[in-house]
């Protein structure tokens, strides 16, 4: 593997408390690809992101992302990376088109590029009948969809999904990894958390975590492969109880 | 500056979308004013008068009818001793009990100089200053050379000599028409409370949806979002002082004497100041609950210690001390004496110094206390 390490973390750690939320994790991204960021609910993976994402400060340990210190250079890192949160976090009281032209504002977007990323993202993601729509009048799969195109906004190099089709029905799961996959394919990082261990398969590489640690981290053949299983699913419960 | 106007944008934006908003900013003053100011006067009607009279002269009986002319007092009784009158002081029965001694009318005749004693029952503090107010009043009309003698009873001391407690703001309002001495006031504290509330509410709730997350992730400065986010609640407060000196003018006829951009200018600065606190306590705080509690505590410390209800020349020295933190003691005295008074900026220049220092030093804190990184 020649290719650039967009994502560099080494032992990387958040305690609350006397609470260790993440355990001395590391690990490399490569450029361009799909990472899975896996692990069960309360594993770590939302404490670890929002460290690689500049708005939890490590405890100890070093990430550096799109070639930026997370700790001392937060606010750089921020405008090479988009973040999708694992709560739905754009204003209800607000339409589509206007979430779109506050989010476009503040990344620093002038008028007119706001206006022209409007039409291609809501023409890209399919959402022109609702993108007058006050955004508490629509179903979670249209926010989902709302929330990634705002991370896609100012188009950055990486962009953070933390369990971006939590709670939807598979079809829609099905449509926003299709949305996710036409990013990657433009070249954009994907650094995707979940815990349906199906979504798995969709990834170039994943890692494991069980409670806060990495177990695993390998290309999802590699890991079925390894643990003589045939789907991530049984990869994953075997790591269980080796932990236990 | 693009990117406050953007967030400023929103923020108008959320404030017109909300059905409940426009009702609190325009209706919430006027019933306020309306229902504060006629409950919060502080006119004291019906006082139950009694006298001893040990002179029995032509001049006791001429002051005595002076306090039954008042329509402020009911002359309900005379005493033959003072300790049967203090005994109906304490059953409740009497409010003043006036004292002439014997001889009034001869020293006053001879000498020039009387005195007489007068007992205010003081259980309620802020009545009682008021009687003493009228008390002097009518006594000096009658003569300039008497000298009174103030008791005050309260259940805890008994006759304890007090100095006289002098309101000086009713020199400005001679007619002691209570509501306009209480309208600027309560103006202040809508304008207090309707901003301080909105805007830490406001950013808190930012923090309960997770768009604030969603904010910190951008490359946005702290700055911008600060001032981004206290603009609009600042043209609000401003929107409110002018609702409320419109409902004061044309509904109460509260007279504008100085100059009213004296008013807007302390008043900008002012909202600064309670942008600050709003901002200090959602930094500090994670629910918009939380956020109203704190906001109570303060507002209700820093309304008592005012000098809106109660003067604070009839504060103990330690609290005197505690109000000049207060924020709010500066924005009554002021707008009352620029009102009222017809004040310059030379007489409220101290006043708008502390202002603009503390506007400083809470959105220091403020801003300090705002992490995009936790
Ligand atoms: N701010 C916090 N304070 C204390 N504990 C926390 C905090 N944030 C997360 N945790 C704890 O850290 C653990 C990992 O949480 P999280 O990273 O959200 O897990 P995941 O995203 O994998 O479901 C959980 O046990 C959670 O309760
Ligand atoms: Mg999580």
């Amino acid at each position: 593997m020649n290719q650039e390490k967009i994502i560099n973390v080494k032992n990387l750690t958040k305690t609350f408390g006397s609470f260790t939320a993440v355990k001395s994790i590391s690990f490399d991204v490569n450029q361009g690809e799909i990472f899975g960021f896996l692990g069960a609910n309360g594993a770590g993976k939302t404490t670890a992101m929002k460290m690689l994402i500049g708005i939890s400060k490590p405890t100890s340990g070093e990430a550096v992302v799109a070639g930026f210190d997370v700790k001392t250079q937060s606010e750089m890192v921020k405008k090479s990376i988009g973040y999708m949160s694992q709560k739905f976090s754009m204003y209800d009281d607000l339409t589509i088109k206007e979430n779109i032209t506050f989010f476009g504002g503040i990344y620093g977007l002038s008028r007119i590029q706001i206006k022209e990323k409007t039409a291609e993202l809501i023409y890209e993601l399919g959402l022109e009948e609702v993108a007058d729509k006050l955004v508490s009048a629509l179903p979670l799969g249209w926010k989902q969809k709302l929330s990634f195109s705002v991370a896609l906004l100012h188009e950055p190099k990486i962009v953070f999904l933390d369990e971006p089709t939590g709670g939807v029905d598979p079809i829609t799961r099905r449509q926003f990894w299709e949305m996710i996959y036409a990013e990657a394919h433009k070249g954009t990082t994907i650094f995707v958390t979940t815990h349906y261990m199906d979504e798995a398969e969709y990834c170039d590489r994943v890692s494991i975590m069980v409670e806060g640690s990495i177990e695993a981290l390998d290309s999802p053949k590699n890991l079925k492969k390894q643990y003589n299983v045939t789907s991530m699913n049984d990869v994953f419960l075997k790591l269980a109880r080796n932990v236990e | 500056m693009k990117t406050i106007l953007f967030i400023i944008q929103k923020e108008f934006r959320q404030i017109f979308r909300n059905k409940a908003m426009l009702p609190i900013i325009f209706v919430l003053p006027l019933l306020q004013l309306l229902i504060l100011s006629n409950a919060a006067s502080f006119e004291v009607k019906n006082i139950q008068f009694s006298y001893i009279d040990s002179d029995h002269s032509a001049a006791s009986r001429k002051l005595i009818t002076n306090f039954k002319a008042s329509s402020y007092f009911k002359v309900i009784q005379s005493f033959n001793s003072k300790t049967e009158a203090n005994h109906e002081m304490q059953k409740g029965k009497v409010d003043v009990i006036l004292e002439i001694p014997n001889h009034f009318e001869r020293n006053l005749i001879k000498e020039k100089k009387s005195s007489l004693s007068v007992s205010i029952n003081a259980i309620d503090g802020a009545a009682a200053g008021i009687e003493n107010v009228y008390i002097t009043q009518i006594i000096t009309a009658f003569n300039q050379n008497i000298q009174t003698n103030l008791f005050q009873y309260n259940e805890a001391t008994y006759v304890q000599p007090q100095n006289i407690v002098t309101i000086p703001s009713f020199w400005y309002n001679n007619t002691l028409n209570y509501k306009t001495f209480m309208v600027p006031g309560i103006l202040v504290l809508l304008v207090t409370m309707l901003t301080l509330f909105l805007s830490s509410m406001n950013i808190v709730r930012e923090k309960e949806m997770g768009t604030l997350e969603q904010i910190n992730v951008t490359p946005i400065k702290k700055y911008q979002f600060i001032i981004g986010k206290l603009f609009p609640f600042w043209v609000l407060g401003l929107v409110i002082l002018t609702v409320g000196l419109l409902i004061a003018k044309l509904i109460f006829n509260v007279p504008i004497l100085g100059n009213i951009g004296l008013i807007y200018l302390f008043t900008s600065v002012y909202l600064f100041v309670i942008l600050g606190i709003g901002l200090f306590i959602s930094n500090h705080t994670e629910t918009q609950q939380q956020a109203m509690f704190i906001a109570w505590f303060f507002t209700v410390i820093f309304i008592l210690m005012s000098g809106l209800f109660t003067p604070i020349e009839s504060m103990p020295q330690w609290a005197q001390n505690v109000t000049l933190f207060n924020p709010i003691r500066y924005f009554v005295e002021i707008i009352r004496m620029v009102m009222l008074k017809g004040a310059t900026f030379l007489d409220i220049s101290f006043q708008f110094f502390i202002i603009v220092l503390y506007a400083f030093i809470l959105n220091g804190l403020a801003v300090l206390s705002y992490k995009k990184v936790n």
